[in-house]
């Protein structure tokens, strides 16, 4: 046997058959075709055919939102005005397989260049002509494998458009050779509780069929394992599964410090999940969602309605919505449509709304009016805390705070994700009431590495002792105020790092609420002194991957 | 039978992405007659066409001119004018 290094996601330890990814076929060559046009043509009808019958089948298999994706792919095979562009190129004599290529291109073009949401169809074209292709050719379709039995499934990294195709009752757990903690195969791993390891780089040698055992807590892949790996394997896996079904407690240290333990949410319908999954309330809640759909903003009717609704699901616990934080990798044509070289740098976050002020002033108008809204129901109100994302600036955190109290809104504070806020975090406190750090952004401007960049995809990890010692000044102003410090990004549903930054001053941590099981426990067997040390261990460190290793050798074995 | 045409206003929410799309394209197909589907004054592309309509980039709102030729003309548009002018996002 032999093991494989990586980062683990989560805690969790789970076994079985490799089913690998396929990679993405190589463009074919302009070659001239030696068949007849006649014989080619015959060979892409039938390579088609069996493409969609194959993505109809899947869709009915697969059911609900996954199957109306398939059977439009299905349609977008057999579509006819991409038929005719495909016998264009065959009566020119070119080979099916180029043809397809050519024609499937022109299209996604087109989609493309209507941007947006239509560009996002262009992935599932792609996905069309490489199935097409390798129909054609005889070879393994790329994409998401279906060996048709439980799998490990080994690949790069995830698409969102894969993830959304994954059969995750198959799946055992997630190998990727590529990205980091913050990569989508991570986020997903995270939500739906999915045993993972990313940037296992060498798990690229790995074939199907092979055995392996996934262990996230050690961030170790264990390649043919004995029979007695395998059992220990299983044993840790039951008593792992009977500690999630332990009972629920509020976020705690092993010496009583309360940690409280909060969800993220990205709307009110996740509110009812989060509560049973133990949330003591909203770390943060991102208002995006009712504004990426739309091309205008929206009414302050439909605001307040939202808010109601997620506030309610919290009468007296804490809620902390963050307003709309557009701009980057989200952006919103009515708030900024100029191009911008860099816009992670660009008019983002506060600075976008500060420039289209009457979008501000309607959100705060709508929570101030949903808070006044709950206050006359008979379970009473959430704890409503508004802040708002990309604070730079003392200035600006004057601004916002002052703004948000003309609308009666009674706790208002900022995120930390700039390092210049992070390192005048004790000017920042004085005046905001509350700090929230968001690890993810706060990496990507501590490291200079674009987030959605996969080829700097090894600077963002949130373990870095630069962004450690960033999160030590937000703690230590914190302490100095007597403020709150939350920590809202996904460092926060990392178990370990989780214990380091409480070590670091975090009075509070908000993740996915499917993070919540395996943080609790982990907290429980440490205490603030045991977080405090494991902290300056990790920061002492001169990279992410040793502070990770530092911190694990200084963590007390964590139960098994 | 006549060629019919008929102009109607999408009420999808969203517009006419994916699901929509993709109900509509189906019901064009099994219509089995030659239906064109044009945005504004714009070029009319074949109504079972998904990527065809996709690439329309129609929007809530937007108006588009059906137009069928041969039997059942009548069904069909009518038909098809009742799956766009349905806001299926709000099912």
């Amino acid at each position: 046997m032999t093991e494989l290094r990586g980062v683990g996601i989560g805690l969790g330890v789970a076994q079985g058959p490799i089913a690998r990814m396929a990679e993405p076929l190589p463009a074919p060559q302009d070659t001239k075709s030696t068949l007849s046009v006649e014989d080619e043509t015959t060979r892409v009808r039938d390579a088609v055919a069996a493409v969609a019958r194959e993505l109809e089948e899947r869709g009915a298999h697969a059911g609900g939102a996954a199957r109306d994706v398939l059977e439009a792919q299905a349609m977008m095979a057999e579509d006819p005005t991409l038929e005719a562009e495909v016998d264009t190129r065959l009566q020119a004599g070119k080979t099916g397989e180029f043809a397809v290529f050519d024609a499937f291109a022109s299209f996604r073009e087109q989609l493309t260049a209507l941007g947006g949401y239509l560009g996002e169809r262009a992935a599932d074209l792609d996905d069309v002509a490489q199935r097409v292709i390798a129909r054609l050719r005889g070879v393994a379709a790329p994409g998401v494998p279906d060996p048709g039995h439980p799998f490990v499934l080994v690949a790069k990294d995830l698409a969102p458009a894969d993830t959304a195709l994954l059969d995750l009752d198959k799946v055992l757990a997630l190998v990727t050779t590529e990205g980091g903690p913050t990569s989508h195969t991570a986020i997903l791993a995270r939500e739906k509780s999915i045993v993972a390891i990313v940037g296992a780089a060498a798990a690229k040698d790995l074939a199907d069929g092979q055995t392996v055992i996934v262990d996230a807590a050690a961030g170790v892949v264990t390649v043919d394992p004995t029979d007695e790996e395998k059992g220990r394997a299983l044993t840790r896996a039951a008593s792992r599964a009977a500690a999630a079904s332990a009972p629920i407690t509020d976020g705690a240290l092993s010496d009583g410090t309360k940690v409280p333990l909060l969800a993220n949410l990205g709307k009110p319908g996740g509110a009812a999940e989060a509560v049973e999954l133990g949330a003591e309330g909203v770390g943060l809640f991102r208002t995006e969602f009712l504004f990426l759909s739309s091309s205008s903003a929206p009414t302050v009717e439909e605001q307040r309605e939202a808010y109601t609704e997620l506030l309610s699901a919290f009468p007296g616990k804490k809620v902390v919505v963050r307003v709309l934080d557009a701009g980057a990798d989200k952006p919103l044509p009515f708030l900024n449509d100029a191009h911008e070289e860099n816009p992670a740098l660009g008019l983002r976050g506060l600075r976008a709304l500060r420039a289209s002020e009457d979008i501000l002033r309607e959100q705060l108008t709508a929570l101030a009016e949903a808070d006044a809204a709950t206050r006359k129901t008979e379970a009473g109100p959430a704890d409503l805390w508004v802040m708002a994302p990309m604070v730079s600036t003392v200035e600006e955190t004057r601004y916002f705070t002052e703004l948000a109290k003309d609308y009666g809104l009674k706790t208002t504070g900022v995120m930390v994700e700039v390092p210049s806020s992070a390192l005048l975090a004790d000017r920042i406190l004085q005046i905001a009431d509350f700090a929230s750090i968001g690890t993810n952004d706060l990496t990507q401007y501590t490291l200079a590495a674009d987030r959605l960049l996969g080829s700097v995809a090894s600077f963002q990890d949130p373990w870095h002792p630069a962004v450690l010692r960033l999160i030590r000044e937000v703690g230590a102003a914190g302490r100095a105020h007597g403020k709150p410090v939350g920590i809202c990004g996904e460092a926060a549903a990392d178990p370990l790092l989780a214990v380091v930054l409480v070590g670091l001053g975090a009075t509070t941590l908000s993740m996915a609420p499917t993070a919540l099981a395996d943080v609790r426990a982990t907290l429980l067997s440490h205490s603030l002194d045991d977080a405090r040390r494991i902290a300056e261990a990790a920061l002492a460190a001169d990279d992410a991957a040793s502070a990770r290793e530092a911190a694990q050798s200084a963590s007390t074995p964590v139960a098994v | 039978m006549p060629q019919l045409t008929r102009t109607v206003r999408i009420g999808s929410s969203h517009g006419l992405h994916a699901r929509p799309a993709k109900l509509f394209a189906q019901a064009a197909k099994e219509a089995g007659i030659p239906i064109t589907i044009a945005k504004d004054a714009g070029k009319p592309v074949n109504a079972a066409s998904i990527l065809g309509i996709i690439a329309l980039g129609l929007d809530q709102g937007d108006y588009v001119t059906l137009t069928a030729d041969g039997d059942g003309a009548d069904a069909a548009i009518e038909r098809l004018s009742e799956l766009l002018t349905t806001d299926h996002d709000a099912e």
